[in-house]
This record gives C-alpha cells, sequence and structure tokens, in this order.
C-alpha cells in the first residue's frame, strides 16, 4: 500500500521526476566540484556561485510554497514575502544570539544593536532564540500562526479574489512598517547582521556554505514531494474545485474555508522555512524583505513558470533570478521594465508559462509524427 | 466544539434522555433526535412556514409556506423575480430569512445550519446554471461529491474504496456517462454538464434534491431521458424541481406549486393549476 501511494504521486509527473534527479545531481555535484576541485581548475565552482545556487533554491522553494496557493486554490497572495521574512527572522536571531560577545561592542548579553539603542536588557520575545531548536520552531510557528488568523479571519469572512489579494499586500506593507522601526527590537532599517556561525559552523568557511547549500536543495526536494502529495491527494482535488467552483464545493458539502485555510498555512509554514535557509546562506535579513514588490516579483516568477506544476514554479524562480543578476549587473536600469515586459508577456501569451509551452510544442510534435 | 455540541445535544429541553426513552418506556414519545438523521416520522421532509426575505427593500420571499412530503415530485413554477431561486437558497444556508421557519424533518432548523452542514444532513442542489468542476474528470467529479467525511484531515488520506468505485460506476450508469468517464468535464455538452450534476448530487446519496432549471439547453430526447431519471429517483428521494418548460413540467409532475412574487399562489395537478384564474392572469396578463 506503500508503495502504490508512492507511484501514486510521481505517476503522469515526468517534470517533477526530473526536477528532483536535477536537485539530486546538484547535491551531488556542486559541493563536490567547489570543494574537491582545485581552484585553478576550469571545472572549480566557486563559494560565490554555490552561496548564490543557494539563494535561488530558497527563492525556489518559496515559488512551490506560492504555488500550493494560487496554482491549486486560486488564492493570489500578494503578500506572500512576509511569511518568508518572518522565517528570515527566525532564523536571523537564532544568528544574532550566536554572535555572543564576538559583535563590535562585545557585549555577551545583547546584539550589536540593542547595545547602540542603550537598551539595558533583552526584550521578553528574544528569549529562547539562543536555542537552535526553538529558532526553528518559531521559524515554523510564527508564519504558522499568522497565516492561520489572518487565513481565519479573511476565509471565514468570504473575502476572495482582488480584496484578499490587496489584504495580503497590506498585511506585508504593515510588517514592513513594523520592523523599520527600532522600537519593534529587530534591528530596524538595518535589519539583523554579521553572522558568525551556525550551530558552531563558521558560515564564512566552503564547507558551511556546501552543507548549507545540500541542506536547501533536501528542502526544495521535501517541500516538492509534501506539495505533491497534497495535490495528488482527494485534499488536493477538493482544492482545485474549490478554485473552479468555489460555490459546487460548498453545497456538495465541503467546509471551503477549512480547506483554503489548511492549504495557505501549509503554503505558510513553507514560505517561512525557505526564508530560514535563506538568511545564513545571504548574511543579513532586513525589512526589505517585506517590501510588497518581492512579494509581486514572486507571483511573476511563479506565471513565468507556470501555474499549479509546482515544479514549474521552482524552475520559474530560478530563471527569473539568473535574469535579474544578470540583467542587474550588465544592464541596470533595464531591470524593472524587463519583469514587467515579463509579466505582461507571459499573461498574455503563455496563460500556463513555460510549462505549458513545453507541453503544448511536445503535443503538436507527437501529433505531426504519425 | 465537538465537546460543547455533545454538550449541548445532552442538555436539550424538548427531549428525554436515550437511556430513559430507550429502555424505560416501551414506546416513544415525541421525536428523540438522532443528529445527522432527518427525521420524516409525519411524513413531511420540508417545512417553509412564512419566510419572508427581503433585499433592499425588495420582497424576494413574502409570507412564502409550503410543504414537501418524503418522497414526493414537486414542481415549482413562477415568472421570473417569483422567489424561486431566493427560496432554494433559503433551503440550501445560503440565505439567511428575515422571519419564518425552515425545518427539514421533524428536527433540523436550516435557518440555523451553515450550507455544508445542510449538505451533510441530506439536501443536494442542482444551480441554474450547470456546475460541474472543469478541470476534473467525470469520474473525479463524482468521487468528490460523494458521501465520506469530508473535513480536512479525512479528506487529504482519503482513498476510494471499491464499494465506492462501485457506486460511482453505479451512478455512471444513471447518468448514461459511462464513455466519458476519463475526460474533464469541461468537454461535456450543456445537457450532459446537467446530468453529471445530478449525477453528483446523487453520489451525495440526499434525502431532499433541489434541481434548478434542469432541461434548459436539452434537445427534446435529452429532456425525455432527464425526465425519465427525475421520476425514478423520486420515492427514494424527495425531489423538487423548479422549471419554466410546461411541457416538460407537465411530463412528470403530479403536483405543482406556482409562486407569484414570493408567496405561494396556487397548488395542486397540473390541470387545476393551468385552470386556475389567478394564475391564468399572472401568466397571461389581464
Amino acid at each position: 500500500m506503500r508503495q502504490s501511494i508512492f507511484l501514486q504521486f510521481f505517476q503522469n509527473d515526468k517534470g517533477g521526476k526530473v526536477f528532483l534527479a536535477v536537485l539530486l545531481a546538484l547535491i551531488v555535484v556542486i559541493p563536490t566540484f567547489n570543494l574537491l576541485v582545485p581552484a585553478d581548475s576550469a571545472f572549480h565552482v566557486s563559494t560565490y556561485t554555490v552561496t548564490l545556487l543557494g539563494k535561488y533554491l530558497c527563492y525556489a522553494m518559496l515559488a512551490i510554497a506560492l504555488d500550493l496557493v494560487w496554482g491549486y486554490c486560486g488564492i493570489l497572495s500578494l503578500g506572500h514575502g512576509a511569511f518568508f521574512a518572518l522565517g528570515g527572522y527566525a532564523m536571523g536571531m537564532y544568528l544574532m544570539r550566536q554572535i555572543g560577545d564576538r559583535g563590535v561592542y562585545g557585549n555577551p548579553n545583547l546584539p550589536d544593536f540593542m547595545v547602540f539603542l542603550n537598551w539595558q536588557e533583552l526584550p521578553w520575545f528574544w528569549y529562547g532564540f539562543d536555542m537552535f531548536w526553538f529558532a526553528m520552531l518559531m521559524v515554523i510557528l510564527v508564519p504558522g500562526i499568522l497565516a492561520f488568523v489572518f487565513g481565519w479571519l479573511a476565509f471565514r469572512s468570504r473575502v476572495t479574489g482582488v480584496y484578499l489579494s490587496i489584504m495580503t499586500q497590506a498585511l506585508t506593507f504593515a510588517l514592513m512598517l513594523a520592523f523599520f522601526r527600532n522600537e519593534m527590537g529587530f534591528g530596524g532599517n538595518n535589519g539583523l547582521t554579521d553572522f558568525k556561525d551556525i550551530l558552531g559552523f563558521d558560515l564564512q568557511s566552503d564547507t558551511t556554505r556546501s552543507a548549507l547549500f545540500i541542506v536547501t536543495a533536501a528542502f526544495v526536494m521535501l517541500a516538492y514531494i509534501v506539495g505533491r502529495y497534497v495535490v495528488t491527494s482527494k485534499l488536493g482535488r477538493v482544492v482545485v474545485a474549490v478554485r473552479d467552483a468555489e460555490d459546487r464545493a460548498r453545497f456538495i458539502g465541503y467546509k471551503v474555508e477549512s480547506f483554503k485555510l489548511w492549504v495557505f498555512v501549509l503554503s505558510a509554514v513553507l514560505a517561512g522555512i525557505a526564508g530560514a535557509l535563506f538568511v545564513p546562506q545571504v548574511g543579513i535579513i532586513n525589512p526589505g524583505e517585506f517590501s510588497p514588490l518581492n512579494s509581486i516579483e514572486l507571483v511573476v516568477w511563479v506565471a513565468v513558470g507556470g501555474r499549479a506544476t509546482l515544479y514549474g514554479a521552482a524552475m520559474g524562480a530560478v530563471l527569473v533570478n539568473y535574469a535579474k543578476t544578470y540583467f542587474t549587473a550588465a544592464l541596470p536600469e533595464i531591470w524593472l521594465f524587463a519583469l514587467g515586459g515579463l509579466f505582461i508577456v507571459v499573461t498574455i501569451f503563455l496563460p500556463k508559462g513555460l510549462v505549458g509551452l513545453w507541453n503544448q510544442l511536445r503535443k503538436s510534435k507527437t501529433k505531426a509524427e504519425p | 466544539m465537538e465537546s460543547l455540541d455533545r454538550f449541548r445535544e445532552f442538555m436539550r429541553r424538548d427531549r428525554t434522555f436515550d437511556f430513559i426513552a430507550e429502555k424505560r418506556l416501551p414506546f416513544r414519545y415525541g421525536h428523540t433526535i438522532q443528529p445527522g438523521k432527518v427525521d420524516t416520522s409525519h411524513g413531511t421532509i420540508l417545512y417553509l412556514e412564512n419566510l419572508s426575505v427581503s433585499f433592499d427593500g425588495f420582497k424576494a420571499l413574502n409570507n412564502l409556506t409550503m410543504y414537501i412530503d418524503d418522497g414526493e415530485l414537486r414542481c415549482i413554477i413562477g415568472p421570473n423575480g417569483a422567489g424561486k431561486t431566493t427560496m432554494m437558497d433559503v433551503i440550501t444556508g445560503k440565505t439567511r430569512p428575515d422571519s419564518g421557519v425552515a425545518y427539514f424533518g421533524q428536527t433540523m432548523d436550516l435557518t440555523r445550519m451553515s450550507e455544508f452542514e445542510i449538505a451533510h444532513a441530506g439536501i443536494g442542489r442542482k444551480f441554474q446554471k450547470p456546475t460541474v468542476f472543469p478541470n476534473h474528470t467525470i469520474f473525479e467529479n463524482l468521487e468528490l461529491a460523494m458521501a465520506a467525511d469530508k473535513r480536512v484531515w479525512p479528506t487529504l488520506v482519503a482513498r476510494i474504496t471499491p464499494k465506492q468505485r462501485e457506486r460511482i460506476e453505479y451512478v455512471l450508469e444513471i447518468i448514461g456517462l459511462q464513455e466519458q468517464v476519463h475526460r474533464p468535464a469541461s468537454l461535456l455538452s450543456h445537457g450532459q454538464k446537467q446530468w453529471l450534476e445530478i449525477g453528483m448530487l446523487l453520489m451525495q446519496n440526499p434525502k431532499l434534491l433541489l434541481v434548478d432549471e434542469p432541461v434548459t439547453g436539452m434537445t427534446h430526447q435529452e429532456m425525455d431521458k432527464t425526465a425519465e431519471l427525475l421520476k425514478r429517483l423520486a420515492g427514494d428521494h424527495s425531489v423538487v424541481v423548479v422549471e419554466h418548460d410546461m411541457d416538460f413540467v407537465r411530463s412528470i409532475a403530479n403536483k405543482v406549486t406556482v409562486l407569484h412574487e414570493g408567496s405561494v399562489l396556487a397548488e395542486g395537478t397540473m390541470d387545476q393549476v393551468q385552470n386556475d384564474p389567478r394564475v391564468i392572469e399572472v401568466y397571461l396578463g389581464e
């Protein structure tokens, strides 16, 4: 039985199999070529590249999370960056506490920014973040609980469509403004940075970077498998049913609000984990991550890759971010136009994204052959 | 929540405790409430009494009173704006009445239940515009509608049992869509969608089916088939059909209710109703 469940969600999922295989290959290849191949070899992968790829993978996981709610459940969340950032902050708080007395001010009890603000003691909400397990629990709980409360209120009042999108946008904007304030106790404008080590391993070392990359890739695989399990279950079919004909789903006896809420919370938790993996690799978390623009970019990744495919969303995230890295270096002034243009092109010509385009090409090819 | 419900159930004042009722008394007085079961011991499955609903001053329902018997096939006709759809909205919990009573069986107060609770209690509804899940196959449409534990976690781990598969095949045969079983519902014709939706209602195994305009967009053959289907369903289920097509109504109905301006204008057999001077006036003008 167990095996048949496993088979069930890889049946008809060629793209997913390829996706997981690529991730597995990356896990093996990238660290090997980074750590074992000498730096002067042509095959050497620089640590910068490892970190950059790790960052892309975090975005890929975030895109998978959004695809669950948008692609399958039809909830266009324009505030998913908020859950990502909250997960990131929880991880950042742990990393801050790991600095100990190695900060600029050398205060063993307080992070630098608190010393700078003349605070005498640690605020209550920083308690426990010196413990890794507690911080990881918060990575899951904080975005999860926020999503639960927000979703419960919104879905119960039957807020849908563009109104819900605007509310999620307002949520992330409000959080950004709040985190910008120094009094909030999260480092204000500068956020949390200057991290030294994680679980005792130096964050600057190549091995730690590679290990973080491996962990990230593993989590993306896990996110994909969880997502795939959910969408191939009966619950997944109910969720798509809610997207397509909400009233019908309600009148055949599903409590639509509960289903939406469940998917929304799951998605927020995945986004939070992605954020937590993101922070040790980029070395900083600041209120800019809450920026509404980030959440909108995220929607573009998913649209480009292809909605309701999961791996398409992940692929879209990597491609768009690669393009972003390239363009912002080569032609910085056109990036935002390119992004906007991309969104328009995708919406008009590729409603199913790159995955849809690929499927269409393959279909016409197989039709032409016989 | 569950324990709270159980506590409320326990403390109800309109019944004796189960253990007294069942053991001490040779027969039962009144109605023992069995949660989730429709009590039709008086032969009536739906009570609507003095229902009024108004939207911005417009009275969609105006002191509507009507009873549906268990196993009956009832047709409801009436001009546009007579309140037919609003009545269905009230029965299924979509709209709350301003005043009046709506009971399902002897014990269930529909005005206090939410849509999904009403669906679980055994009222199925077909919309005016056929509404099926377009991206799901016929099979999946029926699977989703099937009576089952429809809470979130059980749904996540649900697998189709052979018995459920049999039931789906049984309904497929009734609605005559066996051939299309693995095609997405969006590819069906209008009439086929209507049948699929009726099939979805059947999967729910409801006591009472509310069918809103089942034959719009159907050919004559399809219409005959639908009439047969609905007649076959009556008896095991109570069926309420709202329809404009008079020929169709004549072909299936024993009893017809005419609604006008939110209340019942006439009730009786098709012939009685058609000869009623008030009905003629409403339908044909002065």
